[in-house]
């Protein structure tokens, strides 16, 4: 063996005999790096040779791992397609272990994929029955989730306030710097846009009823909505998904509590309590935000809030804060059904907390949409 | 060159922060010997794996597998230390979101320059050793726990390394799995000459498997017991091994 410590190598030789005979010599190491080398070229040989009979003679081979193995395997195979017989012969005691664990009588091939037009056919129709589910489990969860509420609003003794103040906390008063900042700096932004417009027809003093109107009315209970949604909602449903995962909302069920009462509404009256409070410090914070912008045009700080006061109405107020109940619901029913909803693997919570911000933001801009025509209908 | 110990840990210190679990730990592993490490729970075994296999940092001491330190190495050098070591983790560990073949394919298709198709008869073969080849093309979610634990093993084998260490390999099984377990960890040391680390409690599997035994204990912080595991149970004096060893065996025996 002393003379073969120096090789790294492996070498093959394929040498035909007479009467579809072919030996085939393996020298060397038959190591993973060794193996990678001679893999290609000896296999496509051997392919291209077919011989009815293979003597591979490994005699010299002076170190073999599961790779070596695994080429000797990939010999045999290709004698079994072409019908072929094998020899594997001197291999090493020592090796032969190794072969005796690690032999393949066959290979297991991958379940039969099926084609690029049923695959596309059996999705749509996955898709379509996920869809169906989805919309009777939203429409059953509503229901449940009403029933319950009606319950808790009747006796109040039933709801878990502690988890509910905890929530309270965790969605909104942790999320105030936040929400200051948005509002902050939407109204920074929306006053300074306009400003370009306005100034041309003289109109500065205008930027006040604009941003006023617009931060009011549509962007404040917005962004307030897509900030609970982004944060909470997936919050809600990763939490609900880790204890789904973690079968505690099994243990819960089975030891008489409900989830939906135990989990589910201390979360979504957390949630409605806090976002309209939450929707009013962002517009504050929007209209100092605006409030910079003039002052950079001396304009006077008593002026400001006149010109804020007249512009917006009592309605508008209301109007957009009655949005932020149905936004805060939305949010939180959504983010603790995907939750509820999670199902098993390791992706299975980041998928429920995606899909829960996902399907938030489109019920809550869905829900803007109807209550622009409702607003619009009814004058407000 | 078979005597030369393949793992060797000096006065190796663990804890977190402040709190010192295991203090001054001395002992080797010898080339093809199937170790257990015993003790109750909480008594730091886990953690002296986790220092083993390199996941944490020790306080202070050192660690040696095959030579090379695991504490102090680092870029190449601690890549190849990682070669020698496969672990199979308590759970299995084994990637959710793809199937058992790829999770053992992985680490050859990262680290070797074999094609495709040598990847996945080595992959299959891996498989085949753990008796899992049929389950080579399903993902994780589908294998029951005892299978689970074969193809983590399995995958700890793809780069066919000198030392397995096994995190709690039968928790959880029954004792026919488990006894199979035992069987296949007994198999590849025989017929790979594999060093094996294996943290247990498991008894039956202990005196199946094992040829030596170290316990640690929690309160002195230490090694209390180092030998072959019949010897632990019939001539220990420290009360923690009789302990450890007799009332469970009186339940067993019951």
């Amino acid at each position: 063996m002393g003379v073969m410590e120096g090789t790294k190598q492996a070498t093959y030789r394929l040498e035909t005999g007479g009467d579809g005979q072919a030996t085939l010599i393996l020298t060397g190491r038959l190591d993973r790096d060794s193996v990678a080398s001679v893999w290609r070229q000896s296999t496509r040989e051997l392919r291209e040779l077919r011989p009815k009979e293979l003597v591979a003679q490994v005699g010299d081979v002076v170190y073999c791992d599961a790779a070596g193995i695994s080429l000797l395997m990939e010999y045999r195979r290709i004698q079994e397609d072409n019908q072929g017989r094998i020899v594997i012969r001197d291999l090493r005691p020592q090796f032969q272990q190794l072969m005796a664990l690690f032999e393949l009588d066959h290979m297991v091939s991958p379940p039969k994929s099926l084609g690029p037009v049923g695959t596309a056919i059996h999705n749509i129709g996955q898709w379509a029955a996920e869809l169906y589910c989805d919309f009777t489990a939203q429409v059953g969860f509503t229901g449940e989730i009403g029933v319950k509420l009606l319950k808790t609003i009747l006796r109040p003794a039933g709801l878990r306030k502690r988890d509910t103040f905890l929530m309270a906390e965790k969605a909104g008063v942790n999320a105030m710097g936040i929400t200051a900042l948005l509002g902050f700096l939407i109204g920074l932004i929306l006053a300074f846009q306009s400003a370009a417009a306005m100034e041309a027809f003289g109109a500065e003093i205008f930027v006040a009823d604009l941003v006023a109107i617009a931060l009011f009315r549509e962007l404040g209970p917005l962004i307030t909505a897509l900030v609970l949604a982004s944060r909470s909602g997936s919050a809600f449903a990763a939490e609900l998904g880790t204890m789904k995962v973690n079968e505690e909302i099994d243990a819960l069920t089975t030891m008489g509590l409900d989830p939906v009462q135990f989990l589910v509404l201390p979360r979504l009256i957390a949630a409605v309590c806090m976002l309209p409070l939450l929707t009013m410090f962002n517009l504050l914070f929007g209209l100092i935000g605006c409030g910079v912008v003039m002052a950079t045009w001396d304009v006077p700080v008593s002026t400001y809030i006149e010109r804020i006061r007249d512009a917006v109405t009592l309605g508008d107020v209301f109007g957009g804060l009655a949005k932020t109940f149905v936004f805060a619901t939305l949010i939180a029913g959504i983010g603790c059904l995907r939750g509820l909803q999670t199902g098993t693997g390791p992706s299975a919570v980041g998928d429920s907390a995606t899909r829960a911000v996902v399907s938030g933001i489109i019920a809550i801009v869905v829900a803007d949409g109807v209550f622009a025509v409702v607003y619009y209908f009814l004058g407000i | 060159m078979a005597d030369q110990p393949i793992i060797q840990v000096k006065g190796l210190t663990v804890g977190y922060d402040s709190t010192v679990i295991l203090r001054d730990i001395n002992f080797d592993v010898r080339e093809g010997e199937v170790l257990a490490i015993l003790g109750g729970s909480g008594s730091g075994k886990s953690t002296l794996l986790k220092h083993m296999i390199g996941l944490k940092k020790p306080l202070s001491g050192s660690i040696l597998i095959d030579g090379t330190d695991i504490v102090t190495a680092q870029g190449q050098q601690w890549l190849d230390v990682l070669r020698k070591i496969g672990v199979a983790y308590q759970s299995g560990a084994l990637f959710g979101s793809m199937t058992i073949l790829s999770n053992i394919a992985l680490v050859l298709e990262e680290f070797t320059d074999l094609p495709r198709e040598a990847i996945e008869v080595i992959a299959q073969m891996k498989l085949k050793a753990v008796g899992l080849q049929a389950a080579a093309y399903k993902m994780p979610s589908e294998l029951s726990g005892g299978m689970r634990k074969r193809a983590a093993i399995a995958r700890a084998l793809a780069l066919d390394p000198k030392i397995l260490f096994l995190d709690e390999p039968s928790a959880g099984l029954d004792p026919i799995t488990s006894a199979q377990l035992d069987e296949l960890v007994l198999e590849l040391s025989r017929n790979l000459g594999l060093t094996f680390v294996i943290v247990t409690h498991e008894l039956p599997s202990i005196f199946a498997v094992a040829d030596r035994a170290i316990m640690v204990d929690r309160e002195s912080k230490t090694i209390v017991a180092d030998g072959r595991p019949k010897d632990l149970r019939d001539r220990s004096e420290h009360p923690l091994v009789r302990q450890f060893f007799h009332r469970r065996l009186e339940k067993v025996d019951a």
